[in-house]
């Protein structure tokens, strides 16, 4: 079955110059198995595509049960050069997590007292 | 134990923040996050019309207001408020609070060395493009480099009640207690690894408490009254994360795990002067209502070198808005598009960007964002950049004139024609550490 990733995750993100950062963390330890599985670097470059400009890096942290992504030239230049409203990619880990993930019904099992 | 409190994660966050933190609960030390990227631009700017400006004039301002609950408690404040005049910025504390004894850190103003270094053959070539510092040796406005704890710890040592830092890093500003009160040494890796996560947890005021938290944001109580970030840090590298009693927010390990991952890069490889902390060696657990106990934090030894911050003008920006409303909202606010760009373009003027959002639409979200169907209004959002000031300046002049002479139901343009800002550009750079000697002063 098909869910949005803010079923099992929440996300925080930001900048660092043109390259935004978006950390995205299971709601629940048992839940970082399926963020390792179905958040991957390539799907995530293709949820972004054209407004993340470089490439998405993928690093993993399995003692927070957190997943971050650098997704690089994304921030119209960064900083001060940029044009966009969101030139610190604030709202963009909230954005992330609108992405729809494939999970086994009973993987997912604990989710229902978040959103 | 000891407790540290952050109370301002920028300059501009809460005034109320710092005075809060004194008044509300024990507190052994205050530190204050005022620097920004760019900030030292502005103040390099500020201090060339006027020598005795260029640091944080809210920080003196600050100390005025609770010079005495830090004298009744005994609370020393670390700030890196100095900007690039420290010496001016505690002459200005001195003058609002005599009775407090004030030592400011010199060595991180660099502007000045360099052309010297350059001659030496160190090539300052940018971080992230790996181009020549001599493409913009013209255009600098400022250059910094990072100044570690050490330099801080040493300046708490002379028994100054009061730190004043100019670009000392985030980090820096928590760990340098710690060095100062458990006698951490230049190697205990893992020691100072656990400092600067403590550091990187409460840089940012209260994100570590409940603000800007994603997770169940409804729920968090009282944000009005949010309680700034608290270590409580012991001798071993273990640390709470807390708040004081009372206050609103809420810190859990949804709070702490969030603040961890902002604006991290490889989470192994965490630089910084002191030390290089590994993320992946963090463990969280929740310790009673608003607690989280961080530990098992492993750190690696200091890289050889010092991460310097570059600032330099990069041409002029402008951005401006103008509202549609139903129907069609979203395609008036297209048409308003093209024919600004065809006018830009029909007046010979050029421009390295010019970007379009459709705010309400997807200027947040770009791709990512589900479609409206014929939304309530939409906000044109255009912005141009370029080298010629007097190019961006005529971009000005083509918002408001829409509301005539364009598509129908504009509006939303009372302030007229949008600011032009001169663009401040960031040039990451790196030198080995030896060039760079800091000295503590206390300022009488």
């Amino acid at each position: 079955m098909k869910i949005p990733l803010s079923q099992i995750a929440h996300a925080r993100s930001g900048d660092k110059g043109d390259t935004s950062n978006i950390g995205i963390i299971a709601y629940e330890p048992e839940f970082y198995p399926m963020l390792v599985r179905e958040v991957t670097p390539e799907k995530v470059a293709t949820f972004f595509d054209g407004f993340c400009k470089g490439k998405v890096e993928r690093f993993e942290l399995p003692n927070l049960g957190a997943l971050n992504f650098l997704l690089h030239e994304t921030l119209g230049g960064g900083g001060t050069f940029s044009l966009r409203i969101d030139a610190q990619g604030k709202t963009l880990g909230a954005a992330l997590l609108r992405m729809e993930i494939d999970v086994e019904a009973n993987e997912i099992a604990k989710t229902n007292h978040r959103r | 134990m000891i407790r540290i409190a952050n109370g301002q994660g920028f300059w501009g966050d809460w005034l109320e923040a710092p005075v809060r933190l004194v008044e509300q609960g024990p507190l052994n030390y205050l530190t204050l996050d005022y620097l920004a990227e760019v900030t030292m631009s502005i103040l390099q700017k500020q201090k060339q019309k006027d020598p005795s400006k260029g640091y944080a004039t809210d920080f003196p301002t600050l100390i005025g207001r609770i010079k005495d609950a830090v004298l009744a408690k005994n609370i020393r404040v670390i700030a890196n408020a100095g900007g690039v005049n420290p010496v001016e910025c505690a002459r200005a504390v001195h003058k609002l609070a005599p009775e407090l004894k004030v030592a400011v850190i010199h060595g991180d103003n660099v502007l000045d060395k360099l052309d010297e270094w350059l001659r030496a053959g160190h090539a300052m070539k940018n971080l992230d493009t790996g181009e020549e510092l001599s493409t913009i040796r013209e255009n600098i406005l400022s250059a910094n480099a990072y100044i570690g704890a050490f330099p801080v710890a040493e300046a708490l040592a002379t028994g100054a009640q009061v730190i004043i830092a100019g670009r000392c890093t985030d980090t820096a500003l928590a760990l340098a207690p710690m060095l100062y009160e458990f006698g951490w040494k230049q190697d205990d890796w893992n020691h100072l690894a656990a400092g600067t996560v403590a550091g990187h947890i409460i840089e940012c005021g209260a994100q570590a408490t409940g603000g800007n938290c994603q997770a169940d944001w409804q729920s968090i109580p009282d944000l009005a009254n949010i309680g700034y970030p608290i270590v409580e840090a012991e001798p071993d590298g273990t640390f709470v994360v807390t708040k004081h009693e009372g206050t609103g927010g809420r810190v859990n390990i949804d709070s702490v795990k969030e603040q961890l991952l902002y604006e991290l890069g490889d989470p192994k490889n965490y630089i910084t002067p002191d030390c290089v902390a590994d993320f992946s060696t963090i463990q969280v657990a929740a310790d009673g209502p608003n607690r989280v106990k961080v530990s098992g934090i492993e750190g690696r030894e200091r890289t050889p070198f010092i991460k310097l911050s570059i600032s330099h003008s990069a041409g002029w920006k402008s951005t401006g808005t103008l509202v549609y409303s139903y129907p069609d909202a979203l395609s008036k606010a297209k048409a308003a598009n093209r024919i600004i760009r065809q006018r830009l373009s029909d007046l010979g003027l050029h421009f390295d960007e010019i970007h379009t959002e459709y705010f309400g639409v997807n200027a947040c979200h770009g791709i990512s964002a589900p479609p409206v169907a014929d939304p309530a209004e939409v906000m044109l959002r255009i912005g141009v950049r370029g080298d010629s000031r007097t190019a961006v300046d005529r971009f000005t002049r083509e918002i408001v004139p829409l509301v005539l002479n364009g598509p129908p139901t504009a509006t939303g343009f009372g302030d007229g024609r949008p600011a032009v800002h001169e663009v401040v550009a960031y040039w990451p750079a790196l030198v080995p550490r030896e060039l760079i000697e800091t000295h503590v002063e206390v300022v009488e």
